[in-house]
């Protein structure tokens, strides 16, 4: 390993707010063309930029949720250079001042690669600032043309800048991964990536160990977790194999490609605008009271790592257990709420939820929030795998039912006639009929011949219809033939 | 009636001496025979005028009249107005037919007052001399061979050619009062804040601010009441009580303490302005006022603060008029690059594209501290000078420009000449302070000379006070330009 990587996100994400960050026109995605643009989206000539407070509570909310310094002044700055999805000219956003300072978030990494274990990381935050979204240039729908839609110009934006402090794509998806689901955790971004509401620049950069930083090139506009493994990968390959062969890294923007699996510049430092920033006069700077943190801080549900770490520490889950229940907040609802007060049915409820239900649900490419079971009857199905009435079989059968139909467990238990045996004195009867039965197998048996056991196991099985308590059957069974 | 006051026309629209209608109908006929000489307005549209004018009939017959129902307005050509071509006095928005009011616009409608249409100014609201306008210069009504001054020319000579009952105008370093001054009517530019920008088209956000222009500070108070107020979609605007800006007009100046900066008494005034502004300052003794000397140390600075700093925020205002969207597109270009340079190239004239040029020079990188932050500090000093002088005094008087109207031509190949006609105006500006113009005479050939009068914050009751009681015992504000 001669080659050290150095990577820092940069991520926008869009707020949830149902207007635009300086007025009043809807932010709904899909509309037709235009028809969300009004006279501020269209830069019409004396309009004005009036802030949208949704978007600096979500700003807040995010600031909170990783420990940062909120500013009690920020200030709002034009970013100047022209396109046609650009009305103004200009885009306004924040500079020297943002209105999220220094924050932090953890990440439970799993190493793409071999047997290397899981492990937890910090990665620092040096800011997050608000902004506003440009517009789409559509190109080619009619001859040689390119369209402008302002549907989306003024979108708000919070954009997540990280440290330079991930040194492998697995980091940096995790980062990743982990941001995606705080933003949807805390309710600021519904984290659509196919609709662009998460999209992720990467700064790449390798170096010898030792050395100070490389220069980087930064991949734009990666809007899922596997081409930015792709990216990377490609990447921090290219870079290697360019200063191995005695070149130079230029610093540059590139974007990839998922069908060929490359990243190609799209400009150079040279061709970088002087964007001339400055504050922006049409906007006061944006006040923040404490009063307003703490309104806000109320509000905020309980964080994903604090959950983990509730989930290792109360309910005796592994680190990996209780990071799996936390990659949603529906997720974490949906295994408390079926756990109720049954703190010892953990363990249980985070298998069916890992394991049966997260599979169903892939199978069936639904997500949490539609999922077919409610909580409370897979918490009822759990009642009864822990009072004894079904077996794990059973509640396998229970599930399948539920899944399809619906309904009552109970009902469900009673019509399938999957309530279990386990009645020490009906099950004594059955074992001593199959022993009177099979006198001659429990010679063998006695002679030595354990193997027999799981032959008398499945004829007990078969004569109490499936339905004897396993454990017990073993017991009794046990005693008897061992007599 | 056309030299009645803006409450005389109110007081015989609301008896029925006179209607809206024949108003409005006396003034486009005005118009359409004065106006071809001293090319005032960019925009008439009679029609809507008139539709304006009936309905407001249609109002006062009602019993539902307010102060301006029914009284004609022109609007500089800065506000967006819907259904009226509204193009900045910049060929770049030749075809621009706004789908929308500006606040200012709104206020006036809703007052029931009547558009008479929309007047020349300088392109983007920027010169002193109405020289640069694409719509041709505009005349002034007391000598047609000299500027009217500017950016707010076409309004000031359409008021002083009683060409309409009063005006809007703009003023972002001077753009109300050194015009104001130039054609010998009254100007208030208000306090920053005070008049929503929402719909005036912006040159430098900071320092924009409209106000009202007419023959009286009686006028403009009836203006103000209407053009004032909070408005929740400029940022910038003041969330304050409303006032009447009227109140305080009838209170005597006994004790009133006038400061005299120094430094607008100085070399740079002409004898003639100096002349008339001292007569101004003695009229004011006898009313009851004292004198008190003051100085502004940083007001030298001004138009250095200025020139950086308003075309730093031009050139990015300016940005949105690119061919796109709206406005003028050039008729042929090879790629996306060229299309914006061809259109912006052929849209702008000659100062804008002066202004641009400087703005994004002085905010390009490198360059940024040294000029804008830098101008930015000093621009805190000079407000700090007022602050100070409001200690010693109530109000600030002097010169409004250094000099009477201008030839046409005259200083057009000179912008630092040009932008040194308003080294007075603009350090109100830059400090966000309300000032005005008032005419106190006039000078060589006759030309109006402006009196400045420079409030604290907020002060505009009281200013307009002190112009009236002026105006109560002269009649300089009540002279008309003749031989038009």
């Amino acid at each position: 390993m001669t080659w050290e990587i150095v990577i820092g996100l940069e991520v926008h994400t869009q707020l949830s707010t149902n207007s635009k960050i300086f007025s009043g026109a809807s932010t709904a995605f899909g509309a037709e063309p235009n028809t969300q643009a009004d006279a501020v989206s269209l830069a019409l000539p004396g309009v004005l930029p009036v802030l949208n407070k949704g978007a600096v509570e979500r700003a807040i909310r995010f600031g909170l949720a990783t420990g940062a310094h909120i500013a009690p002044r920020s200030v709002f700055a034009r970013k100047n250079y022209f396109y046609p999805d650009l009305p103004k000219g200009y885009q306004i956003s924040q500079m020297d001042l943002p209105v999220v300072g220094q924050g932090a978030l953890t990440i439970q990494v799993e190493p793409l690669s071999g047997n290397a274990k899981p492990y937890e990381k910090t990665v620092r935050i040096t800011r997050a600032h608000l902004e506003e979204d440009a517009g789409k240039s559509v190109h080619g729908d009619s001859q040689g043309v390119t369209g402008i839609d302002l549907n989306r110009a003024g979108t708000p934006l919070l954009e997540i800048v990280s440290e330079p402090d991930m040194c492998s794509a697995a980091e940096a998806v995790a980062y990743a991964k982990t941001l995606h689901t705080l933003v949807r955790w805390i309710g600021i971004c519904d984290g659509n990536m196919q609709e662009g509401s998460f999209r992720c620049d990467v700064n790449v950069s390798v170096r010898k160990p030792g050395q100070p930083l490389g220069t980087r090139r930064e991949i734009k506009n990666l809007n899922s977790f596997k081409f930015m493994q792709q990216a990377i990968d490609y990447e921090v390959q290219w870079q290697i194999d360019t200063l191995e062969n005695g070149g130079k890294v230029q610093q540059a923007t590139v974007l990839f490609n998922p069908d060929t699996g490359e990243t190609r510049m799209m400009r150079s430092k040279e061709d970088a605008h002087d964007y001339r920033y400055f504050p922006d006069p049409d906007l006061l700077p944006l006040e923040i009271s404490s009063d307003w943190i703490e309104q806000v801080r109320a509000t905020l549900p309980e964080l994903p790592l604090a959950k983990q770490t509730r989930y290792v520490n109360d309910l005796g889950l592994s680190a990996y257990d209780a990071s799996l229940l936390t990659t949603s907040r529906e997720m974490a609802d949906f295994f408390e709420a079926a756990l109720g007060n049954n703190k010892g049915q953990a363990k249980v409820c985070a298998n069916w939820l890992i394991g049966e239900v997260s599979a169903q649900l892939n199978r069936d490419g639904l997500d949490m929030a539609r999922c077919p079971i409610s909580a409370q009857q897979l918490g009822n199905m759990l009642q009864r795998i822990a009072d004894g009435t079904i077996s794990n079989s059973g509640a396998k059968e229970v599930f399948r039912t539920l899944w399809a139909e619906g309904g009552e467990v109970d009902t469900i238990i009673a019509a399938k006639g999957l309530k279990q045996v386990s009645d020490a004195g009906a099950i004594e009867k059955i074992v001593d009929e199959i022993m009177a039965a099979n006198a001659d197998k429990v010679a063998e048996y006695r002679s030595g011949k354990d193997k027999l056991f799981g032959f008398f196991v499945g004829l007990a099985m078969k004569a109490s219809k499936g339905q004897a308590n396993p454990a017990q059957l073993n017991d009794i069974l046990k005693k008897k033939l061992e007599g | 009636m056309f030299e009645s006051s803006l409450k005389q026309l109110g007081d015989a629209l609301r008896a029925k001496r006179i209607s809206s209608v024949e108003l409005t109908q006396s003034y486009l006929d005005r118009i359409t025979r004065l106006n071809p000489q001293l090319n005032a307005y960019i925009t008439l549209n009679p029609e809507m005028s008139l539709a304006q004018a009936r309905a407001a009939d249609a109002r006062i017959a009602a019993g539902k009249a307010e102060a301006l129902t029914g009284i004609p307005f022109a609007q500089k050509d800065i506000f967006c107005a819907q259904g009226w071509l509204t193009t900045c006095g910049s060929k770049m928005l030749h075809n621009f037919a706004s789908p929308y009011d500006a606040h200012v616009i709104s206020q006036f409608n809703s007052a029931g007052a009547v558009n008479l249409g929309k007047t020349n100014m300088d392109e983007f609201a920027m010169g002193s001399s109405n020289e640069t306008s694409y719509y041709g210069t505009v005349k002034n009504p007391w000598d047609t061979t000299r500027v009217p001054g500017g950016s707010s020319g076409g309004t000031a000579a359409a008021v002083a050619a009683r060409l309409c009952a009063a005006a809007t105008g703009t003023d972002t370093g001077g753009s109300i009062r050194q015009p104001a001054a130039l054609c010998g009517i009254s100007g208030l530019k208000p306090t920053y804040g005070v008049v929503s920008r929402y719909g005036m088209i912006a040159f430098a956000s900071s320092l924009d601010q409209a106000g009202p222009m007419g023959r009286s500070a009686e006028d403009l108070a009836l203006m103000m009441n209407v053009m004032a107020g909070f408005d929740e979609r400029d940022s910038t605007s003041l969330q304050r009580e409303k006032e009447d800006y009227a109140r305080d007009l009838s209170k005597p100046l006994n004790g009133l303490r006038i400061g005299l900066p120094k430094e607008f008494f100085a070399a740079g005034m002409g004898a003639d302005v100096a002349k008339a502004v001292e007569a101004a300052i003695a009229e004011y003794k006898k009313l009851g006022a004292t004198i008190v000397d003051i100085s502004l140390p940083n007001s030298k600075l001004s138009v250095p603060v200025y020139y950086v700093l308003a075309p730093a925020e031009a050139s990015s205002n300016l940005s949105r008029f690119d061919g796109v969207r709206y406005g003028y597109r050039a008729p042929e270009y090879s790629d996306l690059a060229d299309m914006y340079e061809k259109s912006r190239a052929q849209g702008f004239g000659a100062e804008v594209k002066r202004r641009i040029m400087i703005g994004t020079y002085v905010l390009s990188h490198g360059y940024y501290d040294a000029y804008y932050l830098q101008a930015q500090k000093i621009r805190r000093l000079i407000a700090q000078d007022f602050t100070e002088a409001y200690k010693q005094c109530d109000v600030i008087m002097g010169p409004t420009s250094p000099s009477t109207a201008f030839k046409l031509g005259e200083k057009g190949d000179d912008p630092v000449q040009m932008y040194l006609s308003d080294i007075y105006t603009i350090a109100v500006n830059l400090a966000g302070l309300p000032g005005m113009s008032i005419p106190c005479g006039f000078g060589d050939n006759d030309m109006p000379v402006g009196l400045q009068i420079i409030g604290n914050y907020f002060d505009e009751a009281r200013m307009l006070n002190v112009a009236h009681q002026y105006q109560l015992a002269t009649d300089w504000h009540s002279r008309a330009p003749q031989g038009l």
